[in-house]
């Protein structure tokens, strides 16, 4: 099927091109201009807008000292990045001493239990910069699954039934606009009065982090969902009608298709907030994720902490940007409707 | 005698903000099997509010529509409909949308080799067969009508409903489409009630005109038995004699007699020429 991602508008130059045509005029292959061209704008502005950074970081002092221009932050993650691989190292040194130990305990002939003990130790590192992101991304998957899970079926029977939607409504209404940072404590309280077990599989502070962004992500998704399934066209209706489809059949057949398209974008909205949530969340859950080591270092308070967590923010920004793209091209390759703007 | 479909005494009365309006009182209709009705008349007169109360997607309030004298007052695929929008599912490929019209009426009376067969025997009637896998905004409007009217078919329905099918089309694809119609109509001999607003088009196609009195309180007006032979050719008929003079019957019904069908060369009164010798004021 020739239906590709690729094939979609994903980097919609069109004004561009139109823009760009009349400043030069050769034609050096029409494709390889649009490339060119859709590049050199973006980053034309990028380059100005960090020129404008440097100039303007000069200028403040702050108590922990000068505000990081572009090259302090571009050197702390660098420093990031060596972070990460030296910890890696010392983990991979770790391993290999618990397994010369290993090997050795067998040659000697010592007991099972012992050689077990020997193999269940764990590296206990700091989490680096890149296990933070993972984390991160970990928490505000499941935080998302969950809701879309809750929302997309809501959304849908109160799109079919419109004494639910005037039922859930006010509900709705009242809690969609709640700040995370209001709901946390209240989750954080619950969680541990009823996650009481001995051998938890999940981080009670994993899961504070990922039931705030659940709360808060709902509420995009039921509302679009909704208005795509109760805007089924009566046309469409009509003929299920005259096919004397059965209501699970007219459901599946013909409102769910239909409400897909309005359906991602809100799942696509709700992603968006979610993240941004967590990231709030994590600060005060103390999740060990990006929220986590932007508070670490802004309690730290070393000369190097706005730097680095200039570097978390542009981190965070860029993963959401990535995040929001997959969603789009997800978006695009179940929307049927070629007429709507998807961007 | 008991005919094949018997609208009967059809009325119907909505509910509106302003009190009730009485769209419909007492439409009668009687409609041998095989024939080709049209329904023609001003718009907003009811004629889509018969269709659809003759397909069950309407109730009326007096009077009912008997299908072989059982009443029907539901929808369903013994009388199918031609939306005048084609409402195809715009996520599923022009074969698809017709298969599942196939797959929902004939699930235990046919097998899954047989429905594929039987959907493309009705996309072959329609000439669409070069177009199977095409989804309907890949397709152009006469196409999508095509593949409407073969959805409405494959449902081997009694009676084929038409709300203004070719409404939304150009002229020269109109005249396909009447065309195609008229070679479908010879091969299944179906019983059709078509609703139209172009004059030769219901000449051309039907055996008989049915004319609708202007709404509120439409009913019948008059009824036109086009008594021209079979196969219908445009080009032939459109120096016939006999034909023109059924056409003619029609505009006049439309521009004259519609206000008062029972009496005679009634003509409307028209308000903006002044009485002879007086001088009306323009308001």
């Amino acid at each position: 099927m020739s239906s590709s991602l690729a094939n979609r508008k994903t980097f919609d130059i069109a004004w561009k091109d139109r823009l760009m045509a009349w400043l030069a005029g050769d034609n050096l292959g029409a494709s390889f201009q649009k490339i060119t061209r859709a590049l050199a704008i973006p980053l034309l502005a990028i380059l100005i807008f960090l020129g404008l950074w440097s100039i303007g970081a000069k200028n403040v002092q702050t108590s922990l000292g000068q505000f990081p221009g572009p090259v302090a932050v571009w050197d702390q993650g660098m420093t990031l990045l060596d972070e990460h691989k030296a910890e890696r190292a010392k983990a991979a040194a770790f391993d290999e001493r618990i397994q010369k130990r290993v090997e050795k305990a067998i040659a000697a002939g010592k007991p099972q239990e012992r050689i077990d003990q020997i193999k269940g130790r764990q590296y206990t590192g700091p989490a680096t910069f890149l296990d933070q992101i993972l984390t991160s991304l970990l928490t505000v998957g499941a935080g998302f699954l969950v809701a879309s899970i809750i929302a997309i079926p809501i959304g849908i029977v109160c799109g079919m039934n419109t004494a639910f939607y005037q039922a859930m409504n006010p509900i709705i209404q009242v809690f969609k606009p709640v700040s995370p940072l209001a709901w946390l404590p209240l989750v954080t309280m619950v969680v541990s009065a009823l996650y009481v077990s001995d051998d938890p599989m999940f981080d009670k502070a994993f899961l504070n982090s990922a039931i705030t962004v659940t709360l808060c992500c709902l509420w995009p998704t039921i509302i679009n969902t909704t208005v795509g399934v109760a805007g089924v066209s009566k046309d469409l209706l009509n003929v299920s009608r005259v096919l004397r489809l059965s209501f699970m059949t007219k459901t599946i057949k013909i409102v769910l298709p239909s409400s897909i398209p309005m359906m991602f974008t809100g799942l696509r909205l709700s992603l968006g907030i979610g993240w941004m949530v967590l990231i709030a969340a994590e600060m005060l859950s103390q999740n060990p994720g990006l929220g986590k080591f932007v508070w670490d270092e802004f309690q730290n308070g070393s000369s190097n902490s706005l730097a680095r967590i200039m570097v978390a923010v542009l981190v965070i920004g860029f993963l959401g940007f990535l995040l929001d793209r997959a969603m789009l091209m997800l978006q695009r390759a179940v929307s049927w409707d070629r007429n709507a703007v998807v961007r | 005698m008991n005919s094949y479909l018997n609208i009967d005494h059809v009325s119907i009365t909505f509910p509106t903000d302003k009190g009730p309006l009485t769209v419909l009182d007492g439409v009668d209709l009687k409609v041998e099997q095989g024939e080709f009705i049209s329904l023609i008349g001003h718009s907003g007169c009811g004629k889509s509010t018969v269709l659809n109360i003759v397909a069950g997607l309407l109730q009326a309030t007096e009077g009912g529509v008997l299908l072989q004298d059982k009443e029907v007052n539901e929808p369903g695929p013994d009388r199918a409909v031609v939306f005048q929008n084609h409402s195809l599912m715009p996520w599923l490929s022009v074969y698809d949308n017709v298969r599942l019209a196939v797959d929902q009426v004939f699930k235990r009376s046919k097998s899954k080799q047989e429905r594929h067969e039987w959907t493309l025997h009705n996309l072959e009637l329609v000439h669409m067969t070069h177009a199977l896998d095409r989804k309907p905004d890949e397709i152009s409007g006469g196409m999508k009508q095509r593949v409407g009217i073969a959805r409405a078919l494959a449902m081997e329905p009694k009676v084929l409903l038409m709300d203004e099918p070719f409404g939304a089309l150009d002229s020269l694809t109109r005249t396909h489409m009447q065309d195609s119609l008229m070679e479908i109509q010879t091969r299944l001999n179906n019983t059709v009630i078509m609703i139209t607003h172009d004059v030769d088009e219901a000449v051309l196609l039907s055996d008989r005109i049915v004319m609708m009195t202007n709404g509120p309180h439409a009913k019948v007006g008059e009824i036109l038995d086009v008594e021209l032979a079979r196969p219908r050719d445009r080009l032939e008929l459109a120096e016939d004699p006999a034909y023109n003079h059924y056409r003619a019957e029609v505009v006049k019904f439309l521009h004259e007699r519609h206000h008062q069908p029972d009496v005679p060369d009634s003509k409307p009164v028209d308000e903006t020429k002044p009485e002879k010798g007086k001088i009306r004021l323009v308001s």
